[in-house]
């Protein structure tokens, strides 16, 4: 990491800080601001929230490994998290499963090599009546059919 | 999309001025009402809320908090996440009036990371109750102040249950703590904290509307009041209905135009399965309690193949921190994938039997401790159809 990328990741962290607070509840909305805007939490961003909450670098590492929507290791720009729970299972999942690894060349847990998507599977995602569904970073697709998801991919390519 | 009940709790004259009338109560007289509604938690655990926030009453503190369990996370429920974006009111008023109640200044509303898209129109609602005097200081006029805060969670099952939640929100990880002492009294940051389902707000929020013994007349004597249900798998209409507490399984099924039922999961994966000869049993504390998952499988679904969709969760999802739970959950799920290919003896099934009855005491939380529910029964009710092949 080059020193000027350092210094403003610093600065970023520093906003994040006053703007939530420097006390240890503030820490999982910091991480999770930083997870949005960098697609992971780096070794380097780990140790600065640390310093600057004054806690162990440890407990960083152990709150982010502890959540499934943090990361320490870096995700695409586009997260899809496809829900696995049964009753998506039963409306579908597993076709879905197989055009979305088809049409991103990915398998589940990988990430495209040009960094732009990343594949996932999610527990229930409280769309049980919708399913099959899948979260696209924040965005929410219902009633997912194979064809659906080469429209929706298209949206992001 | 609305709930599925023509003349509910939730119909619109049923709601007005619920935090107007609240505010003109002492404390103690609203403790009272709730108390005298029979309300109780409608995540599923079943404690009588008057009870919890009399506790939380008389709990000495400098600080007290008010803490929302929206991290609604059980598979196969999505009332919450209804109440939450159609009825948004009837839960953050719900929670001032708990804070009211309480003597809280400050509460949280923990909300699954997975519904991040609900936090802006969330937020926008707080901003409106502040513009309106309705949140902050001096409320409507009254000598009382109190904010809410969302805090998003980050993707953990286990942040569901209570003592994980405050965890959560401390900036922990998930770790469930030993309970007692119980929130009420040390909860979080050592503080007196009021921890209730989504649902529960709404509730108290309407009973301070209608008046308790309004509450009282709807459901079973030991259940009172309706209960949103979140219904969805194997039925022509699927979504979140309003029942009164008592409903049989067979009339709920009627309603939602189910056809060819085999089982049906109630409380979802932490649930029980109940098969077809039983549906005459109850939706109620005293018979069936749950959350509200309903999920329904008719006569084409494989019931082991269910099952193991279960196990991959609590596997997925346990916390790590006892071993009953993380070991325990991992062997269940080993075992279920030797029946499938055939190399499961019905004495190892014996012992996963007694594994998931020792987890069921052993397990420091709720996650653990209900895990095995799922195995234990679905194995036993359909013992015919999943060794059939062995």
């Amino acid at each position: 990491m080059l020193v000027f990328e350092k210094n403003s990741l610093t600065t970023e962290i520093e906003a994040l800080i006053k703007k939530y607070g420097s006390n240890r509840t503030s820490l999982l909305p910091i991480l999770q601001d930083i997870q949005i805007l960098h697609g992971h939490i780096s070794d380097f961003a780990q140790q600065e929230v640390a310093r600057i909450l004054d806690i162990h670098p440890v407990e960083v590492y152990g709150v982010i490994t502890f959540y499934s929507f943090l990361s320490i290791e870096a995700k695409g720009k586009y997260i899809i998290r496809l829900c696995q729970t049964i009753s998506c299972d039963l409306a579908g999942k597993a076709s879905i499963a197989k055009v979305l690894e088809g049409e991103l060349g990915i398998k589940f847990g990988e990430t495209t090599t040009d960094k732009k998507f990343s594949l996932e599977y999610v527990n229930c995602m409280g769309m049980c009546d919708q399913g099959p569904a899948m979260l696209i970073n924040e965005v929410v697709y219902t009633k997912l059919t194979p064809h659906r998801i080469v429209e929706i991919l298209k949206t992001y390519k | 999309m609305p709930i599925i009940n023509d003349n509910g709790f939730f119909d619109i004259k049923n709601r007005e001025n619920g935090l107007e009338k609240a505010l003109i109560m002492t404390p103690q007289d609203i403790v009272m009402e709730i108390r005298e509604s029979g309300l109780k938690g409608r995540g599923g655990a079943g404690f009588s809320t008057g009870t919890k926030w009399m506790f939380a009453m008389q709990a000495k503190s400098d600080q007290k908090f008010v803490v929302c369990n929206a991290d609604e996370g059980e598979p196969g429920t999505f009332k919450d996440r209804l109440l939450l974006d159609e009825y948004t009111n009837l839960v953050f008023e719900g929670m001032t009036i708990a804070g009211y109640a309480t003597g809280a200044t400050k509460g949280y509303l923990y909300l699954r990371g997975e519904y991040r898209y609900l936090y802006k129109k969330l937020q926008d609602h707080l901003d409106d109750m502040r513009a309106n005097k309705r949140l902050g200081n001096n409320i409507l006029g009254a000598d009382f102040s109190f904010d809410i805060e969302i805090r998003l969670g980050s993707g953990a099952y286990v942040c569901g249950e209570e003592t994980a939640l405050i965890e959560s929100l401390e900036g922990h990880r998930g770790e469930a703590r030993n309970r007692p002492p119980f929130p009420v009294n040390t909860g979080l940051l050592g503080k007196p904290t009021t921890v209730n389902n989504v649902e529960t707000f709404a509730d108290a929020y309407l009973i301070m509307c209608n008046g308790g013994e309004w509450f009282q007349k709807h459901g079973t004597n030991k259940s009172s009041g309706m209960k949103l249900l979140s219904i969805s798998g194997d039925c022509k209409v699927p979504g979140v209905y309003e029942v009164p507490f008592g409903i049989t399984v067979s009339d709920m099924l009627a309603l939602c135009k189910a056809e060819n039922t085999k089982a049906v999961q109630i409380g979802g994966a932490s649930g029980v399965c109940l098969p077809n000869d039983q549906f005459n049993r109850t939706i109620s504390f005293e018979d069936i309690p749950t959350g509200g998952s309903i999920m329904i499988f008719n006569e084409s679904r494989n019931m082991l193949h269910i099952l193991k969709n279960f196990m991959e969760f609590f596997v997925d999802e346990s916390c790590g921190q006892c071993s009953p739970c993380r070991i325990g959950n991992l062997k269940l799920l080993e075992g279920i994938e030797m029946i499938e290919n055939g190399t499961c003896s019905l004495s190892h099934v014996h012992e996963l039997m007694q594994l998931g009855a020792t987890m069921q005491i052993a397990s420091k939380c709720g996650l653990g401790q209900s895990s095995p529910n799922a195995f234990i029964s679905i194995l036993t009710q359909y013992e015919d159809e999943i060794f059939s092949n062995r």
